[in-house]
């Protein structure tokens, strides 16, 4: 069966990033930008299935700037067949990044989709949920377990307070939890492979997609700094001060 | 204008988390209306309409939403929606799972685990893994946003006597079916609605360990958490991870034992009232955040922490 899998370029996981001076946002100038962390788990369960004879063909796409095509490239190091950038400078929303891979997904016609929980910038996790809804697909979101049987998918979910299996009808959509699995790195000699691979562009009014957002971001600032309190020499004062100075036991 | 919540339950008891998510619809301001969507779950009707606040309770009671699955409760949702301004939802997994299918149904923008409102259409959110926070204005005609339950004072539990109107459901949407669960048994307050949490990072050195908290845990009454680090060397469950990718917690006292203290650690717990630290690393960042520090060999320190409670 066709995988598709969504892949977004994010700041690197390891940057703390900064809030500019301006409140306009957060300062993404000369950072180091990645592939979003659930979305390399996307890719590498894409390419388990693939590597058991399940998937026939991994699909790679992204919404974002051209320089998304270093984290195609990436998902074409890792597996993915041929990707897919659909090229937009603008900062999409959920629902309008759910609409270009609906897009995707009628074109396209796989039985699988498989993006990350979330986005590790805006933190929204929404776009899976949305796109099956659009598509009516069923969702398994916050996979930590994912099995295909037949027409069937198993998928074993982190919920709060333990784990939730389902099964699904296929064409499923799948979102990733960090449990699913560890992703591999790419080899030198896939790297200079993936060079070779297709990677097609196309715009979002080439889809006839309207990314415009109810959303509208007035302000972004720095959360509220925590100040360092005392060290204290023993357990004994530790005791003392939590009775009587916090209070809470 | 009035505000739709969706309950948190598990068919028996209704989660703390829906209290808190009436508290933020009050911050709107409105008529709060609770959707509870259940199978044999009258009792948590009950509890709904005790809630101070809330003007009417209204239950979908049958067997496709048991297990409150996207595919079935979504369409539930999406067609009561039409008649209010707001649909809120705890960000639970349950909620972070229905009701971005909701926002989709209903072709419009989510806000995802709003921390403030500043007005009926303007909210407060952590981006970069609350790194930053967003003050986020929306146009949508239905806004559909999941609320962070521990950024709200919980609404009161009693005092409330709404009326519960029964509904009809929309059934089987036929794609998804419920397998099984597996849910940690424990006596233990839940994670995220403790008072007091107690976590280990990667200082404990084995799940053997981790034992010494429980011991702890149990004299204080707390939940026990993990890092990330800790998981990660499994020595505890994914689901007990506090940090960026696991929960998020704001407790009235954070216990840290052994944990350095990274980044994504501290945007789970940075949010707690009291924090002290425990760790042998005078360093160790999670210091700076703490509000006592104590520089000491968890295994001596703990133990005794215990004996002088």
């Amino acid at each position: 069966m066709k995988v598709l899998v969504a892949v977004k370029r994010v700041v690197d996981y390891n940057v703390k990033v900064r809030v500019k001076a301006d409140h306009s946002g957060v300062d993404l100038a000369n950072v180091k930008m990645s592939m979003n962390p659930f979305c390399e788990i996307a890719v590498e369960e894409a390419v388990r299935l693939k590597e058991k004879g399940i998937a026939s063909e991994i699909v790679a796409v992204s919404v974002g700037p051209a320089q998304a095509q270093e984290q195609l490239r990436t998902a074409l190091a890792l597996g993915a067949d041929r990707a897919i950038l659909i090229e937009t400078d603008e900062e999409l929303g959920s629902l309008a990044v759910a609409k270009l891979l609906k897009a995707v997904v009628d074109q396209e016609q796989p039985q699988l989709v498989i993006t990350g929980k979330q986005a590790i910038d805006s933190d929204n996790n929404q776009t899976g949920q949305m796109l099956a809804a659009l598509t009516g697909y069923a969702q398994g979101t916050f996979a930590s377990k994912v099995e295909v049987a037949g027409d069937k998918l198993k998928v074993v979910r982190e919920i709060d307070g333990g784990l939730q299996t389902l099964e699904l009808a296929l064409p499923a959509i799948v979102t990733t939890d960090l449990r699913l699995n560890e992703p591999r790195y790419a080899s030198l000699p896939n790297i200079m492979k993936a060079k070779k691979k297709p990677l097609e562009t196309v715009k979002p009014a080439d889809l006839g997609v309207s990314v415009a957002s109810t959303l509208k971001v007035l302000k972004v600032e720095a959360p509220a700094e925590r100040q360092a309190g005392i060290k204290v020499g023993s357990v004994a004062e530790l005791v003392e001060k939590l009775k009587n100075e916090a209070k809470v036991i | 204008m009035a505000i739709l919540v969706i309950a948190e339950h598990d068919n028996a008891v209704l989660a703390a988390a829906t209290l808190n998510t009436v508290a933020a619809a009050q911050r709107i301001g409105g008529d709060i209306h609770v959707l509870v969507a259940g199978a044999g779950c009258a009792a948590v009707a009950e509890a709904a309409a005790k809630i101070a606040g809330v003007a009417k309770v209204l239950v979908a009671d049958e067997a496709a939403y048991a297990h409150r699955l996207a595919e079935n409760v979504a369409p539930l949702i999406a067609k009561l929606a039409s008649g209010y301004s707001h649909v809120l939802a705890p960000a639970s997994t349950n909620g972070k799972n229905y009701l971005p299918r909701v926002a989709a149904l209903l072709d419009v923008d989510q806000l995802s685990e709003i921390v403030a409102v500043e007005s009926a259409d303007t909210f407060k959110r952590p981006i970069y893994a609350g790194n930053a926070i967003a003050t986020v204005q929306s146009s949508a005609p239905i806004k559909v946003i999941t609320v962070r339950a521990t950024a709200f004072d919980a609404a009161a539990g009693e005092g409330g006597s709404a009326s519960i109107e029964a509904l009809a459901g929309a059934g089987e949407a036929g794609k998804s079916r419920f397998v099984g669960e597996e849910l940690a048994k424990s006596d233990r307050p839940e994670l995220t609605s403790a008072k007091v949490v107690i976590s280990g990072g990667r200082g404990l050195q084995s799940g053997e360990n981790f034992q010494l908290l429980y011991a702890l845990a149990d004299k204080l009454g707390a939940a026990v958490g993990a890092s990330r680090a800790a998981v990660d060397a499994g020595f505890a469950p994914n689901d007990m991870q506090v940090g960026q990718t696991g929960k998020i917690v704001a407790p009235d006292l954070y216990i840290a034992v052994g944990i350095s203290g990274a980044i994504q650690h501290l945007a789970g717990m940075k949010d707690s009232k009291v924090i002290v630290a425990i760790n042998k690393d005078a360093e160790a960042p999670i210091f700076q955040v703490a509000d006592y520090g104590l520089v000491a060999d968890l295994f001596e320190a703990v133990p005794e922490l215990e004996k002088q409670l």
